[in-house]
C-alpha cells in the first residue's frame, strides 16, 4: 500500500495540489483524470520526488519514502516523446537498471533488455537510434524502459498520448496486467476516459488540485461528472461486456 | 474485449546483436589507440634539427651512453616532452570538449563556451604585463596565473549558477558572460602593454608546445588521470543524461549535483591543459563530435575515444607545424583548425544520419 498524506505542491505563489490524501492498492492500476492544468502531471512529478512537495509517503513496504529514496523504486514517465539523441534503443532500455550497470553490461541483462523490448514489438529497431524512430516508437521504447525497470510504483504521464489506436489498447493492456502480476502501484494521467474506464480498476479525477471523484469506473463516472471536470456535455453508454463507452458530444 | 500481450511476443533469435554494436565500436577505439601511436613516433622524429631518423629511434630506445648526445638531449628534453605534452593537452580537451557537451545539453559547447581559456589567457597576459614573477619559481609564474584565472572564471560560473540554479541554460548564460568578461580584460591588457610585451602576449595566446618541460608533463598527466578515473566511474549516469534531465532524474540520477562535478572536473582538466601550453582552440569543439559519430554516446567509449581524437588531432597539428616551415615550428594553436576542419566536414558530408 502507498499512503499519500497532505501532498501540497505551489508553484511560486500558485498553489497547484492542495492537501491531498490518497491511498494506492499494489497490483491495482489507477488512471488520473481532469483538464489541462488541473495538477495531473505535479502530482506525478510529486511522487516520484522530481519536485519539491509537502507531505508524507508511505509504503507498506518500504517505510517512509524520502524524494531521494524514491529514484529506486518509482520509474516515472514524462509526458513528452523525449528528445533525440544518438542513443541506441536498446542502450535505452539499459540505462533503466542504471544502478546495475558497470563498465562490463552482464550477458544477462542485456538479453533480459531484449526480450523487454521483443514483448513491446521493437526487437527489429533495437540498434536504431532514437533519432531514427518515430515519436510514437519512443514512447513504446520509454514505457519498455519504465517495465524493465520493474519498479514498484509505476507512474505514467500520458503514456498513449503519441500511440495509434492498436498500440494504446495493446499498451494500456500490457501496464495493467504488468502492475496486476508484479503488485505493482500503477498510476496514469490520462486523457481519453474510454480508455481509462475500460483499462483501470480505479479513477481519480482531479479539479484545480483537488480529488473531486475517486473510484471504480463505473461507481464514479456520470454525465455531471464529465461536465463539471471538462466543460462537455457527453453520452456515456454501457456496452454489452460491461465497458463503458464516452462519446463526448459538444463543448458547454 | 481483452487483447492478449502474447500478440507482442516476438521470439528472440540473436542476443549479441548488443555485442556486437560494442565489438564495432573497440574497433574504433583500438584502430584510434594504433594511429596514435604512429602519429606519436612520427612527431618524435621530426623537427627542425634535421636529425637523423635513425639517431632520434636510437636515443629513444638506447641508454644515454650509447648515442649521440646532442640527439639524446634534443629527444629528451625537447621532443619527448612536446609530443607528449601534445598528446596530454589534446586528450584533455576532448574529454573536456565531451563532457561540457553532454552537462550542458549543446553541441556548441567546448571548454572555450564557459570563458576557462579566456579566464587562462587573461592570467597569463596579466603576468607579463606586469612581469610579476613567483619566487623560487620564476619560470612557474605564467602557468600558476593562467591556472588560477582558469580556477577563478570556475567559480564565478558555478557562484551564479549556485545563485539561480544548476541548469544547463543558466551555466551557458553566465559562462558566455564570464568568456567576454575576460577577453575584453585579455584585449586591455593587450592595449596596455608595448611592442615587445604585446608580442610575447600573443605568443602566449596562439599555444604552443615549445613551452612544455616535464614537469608541465607530468603535472597535466596528473590531472588528466584524476578526471578519467572520476568521469569513467560516472559514465553511465552521463549517458543517462543525453535522455534529458528530467528522463535522467527519473531513472535516479541526482542531475544537479552530476552537473556540479562534471562541472569541475572539466575545469580542472581545461586548466590544466592551457595553463602550460597557452590557448588551444577547436580540439575540444570538433573531437567529441567525431568520436561521437562512430560510436554514439555510449560514455564507456565515447569519453576515452574523444580523448584519442583529441590527442590525435593535436599530435596530427604539431606533426604538420613542424612540416609547414621547415628549420621552424609554427605555433600549433595556429594549425590545429586548419586541420580539424576538412577532418570534420569530410566526416559529417559522409555520415548519413545526425549524431547530435
Amino acid at each position: 500500500m502507498l499512503r499519500i498524506s497532505n501532498l501540497s505542491v505551489s508553484y511560486a505563489s500558485h498553489r497547484v495540489l492542495e492537501d491531498l490524501n490518497v491511498s494506492l492498492k499494489p497490483g491495482s492500476f489507477t488512471a488520473l483524470l481532469g483538464s489541462n492544468g488541473t495538477g495531473k502531471s505535479t502530482l506525478l512529478k510529486a511522487m516520484a520526488g522530481l519536485i519539491p512537495s509537502k507531505g508524507s509517503f508511505y509504503h507498506s513496504e518500504h517505510g517512509k519514502l524520502a524524494p531521494q529514496k524514491r529514484g529506486d523504486l518509482v520509474a516515472y514517465m514524462p509526458q513528452d516523446a523525449g528528445a533525440t539523441s544518438s542513443l541506441t534503443v536498446l542502450e535505452v532500455i539499459l540505462l533503466g537498471r542504471l544502478r546495475s550497470l558497470g563498465m562490463r553490461v552482464p550477458e544477462c541483462l542485456q538479453i533480459e533488455a531484449s526480450e523487454s523490448l521483443a514483448s513491446f514489438g521493437l526487437k527489429s529497431l533495437e540498434n536504431r537510434t532514437l533519432d531514427e524512430i518515430s515519436g510514437g516508437q519512443r514512447q513504446l521504447v520509454y514505457l519498455a524502459q519504465s517495465l524493465f525497470r520493474n519498479p514498484s510504483i509505476l507512474l505514467l504521464d500520458e503514456p498513449t498520448a503519441a500511440l495509434d489506436l492498436r498500440h494504446q489498447l495493446l499498451v494500456l493492456d500490457r501496464v495493467a496486467n504488468h502492475c496486476h502480476r508484479n503488485d505493482t502501484v500503477a498510476m496514469a494521467a490520462m486523457h481519453d476516459i474510454s480508455l481509462a474506464a475500460k483499462h483501470a480498476d480505479r479513477l481519480i479525477c482531479l479539479s484545480q488540485g483537488n480529488i473531486v471523484a475517486d473510484g471504480p469506473p463505473e461507481d464514479v463516472l456520470s454525465e455531471p461528472l464529465i461536465r463539471d471536470l471538462y466543460g462537455v456535455e457527453a453520452d456515456i453508454i454501457k456496452g454489452s461486456n460491461g465497458t463503458l463507452h464516452i462519446t463526448p458530444l459538444r463543448a458547454v | 474485449m481483452t487483447i492478449e500481450t502474447s500478440t507482442y511476443n516476438e521470439v528472440i533469435t540473436e542476443p549479441s546483436a548488443y555485442a556486437k554494436m560494442i565489438n564495432r565500436r573497440l574497433f574504433w577505439l583500438f584502430l584510434s589507440i594504433g594511429l596514435l601511436l604512429t602519429f606519436t613516433l612520427t612527431d618524435i622524429l621530426v623537427g627542425p634539427a634535421f636529425l637523423n631518423v635513425f639517431d632520434v629511434l636510437d636515443a629513444l630506445l638506447m641508454t644515454r651512453e650509447n648515442t649521440d648526445p646532442t640527439v639524446y638531449v634534443i629527444v629528451h628534453s625537447i621532443r619527448l616532452p612536446m609530443t607528449l605534452m601534445a598528446l596530454i593537452v589534446g586528450a584533455s580537451l576532448g574529454i573536456a570538449g565531451v563532457q561540457m557537451q553532454t552537462i550542458l545539453g549543446n553541441p556548441l559547447a567546448s571548454p572555450y563556451t564557459l570563458g576557462f581559456s579566456a579566464a587562462a589567457g587573461f592570467g597569463a597576459a596579466l603576468t607579463i604585463l606586469f612581469g610579476i614573477q613567483l619566487p623560487y619559481l620564476p619560470e612557474f609564474t605564467v602557468p600558476v596565473a593562467a591556472f588560477l584565472m582558469a580556477c577563478l572564471a570556475c567559480g564565478l560560473v558555478y557562484g551564479f549558477a549556485h545563485l539561480r540554479g544548476v541548469t544547463a541554460e543558466i551555466m551557458i548564460l553566465a559562462g558566455i558572460a564570464t568568456l567576454f568578461l575576460f577577453q575584453s580584460l585579455q584585449s586591455l591588457v593587450q592595449y596596455m602593454a608595448s611592442p615587445e610585451v604585446l608580442q610575447e602576449i600573443v605568443f602566449w595566446l596562439f599555444g604552443s608546445m615549445l613551452k612544455a618541460t616535464w614537469f608541465s608533463v607530468s603535472v597535466s598527466a596528473g590531472i588528466l588521470l584524476i578526471a578519467v578515473i572520476i568521469l569513467a566511474r560516472n559514465s553511465w549516469k552521463l549517458t543517462a543524461l543525453r535522455l534529458g534531465d528530467e528522463r535522467a532524474r527519473s531513472l535516479g540520477v541526482n542531475v544537479q549535483h552530476l552537473r556540479i562535478k562534471i562541472f569541475f572536473v572539466v575545469s580542472l582538466l581545461t586548466a590544466g591543459a592551457v595553463a602550460f601550453v597557452g590557448t588551444i582552440g577547436f580540439i575540444g569543439l570538433v573531437a567529441p563530435h567525431i568520436a561521437r559519430m562512430l560510436v554514439g554516446e555510449d560514455h564507456r567509449i565515447l569519453m576515452p575515444l574523444a580523448g584519442l581524437m583529441g590527442a590525435l588531432l593535436m599530435v596530427g597539428a604539431s606533426i604538420v607545424s613542424k612540416l609547414i616551415s621547415p628549420g621552424y615550428v609554427v605555433p600549433i594553436g595556429i594549425v590545429t583548425a586548419v586541420i580539424g576542419v576538412p577532418f570534420l566536414f569530410s566526416l559529417i558530408l559522409m555520415r548519413k544520419k545526425s549524431h547530435w
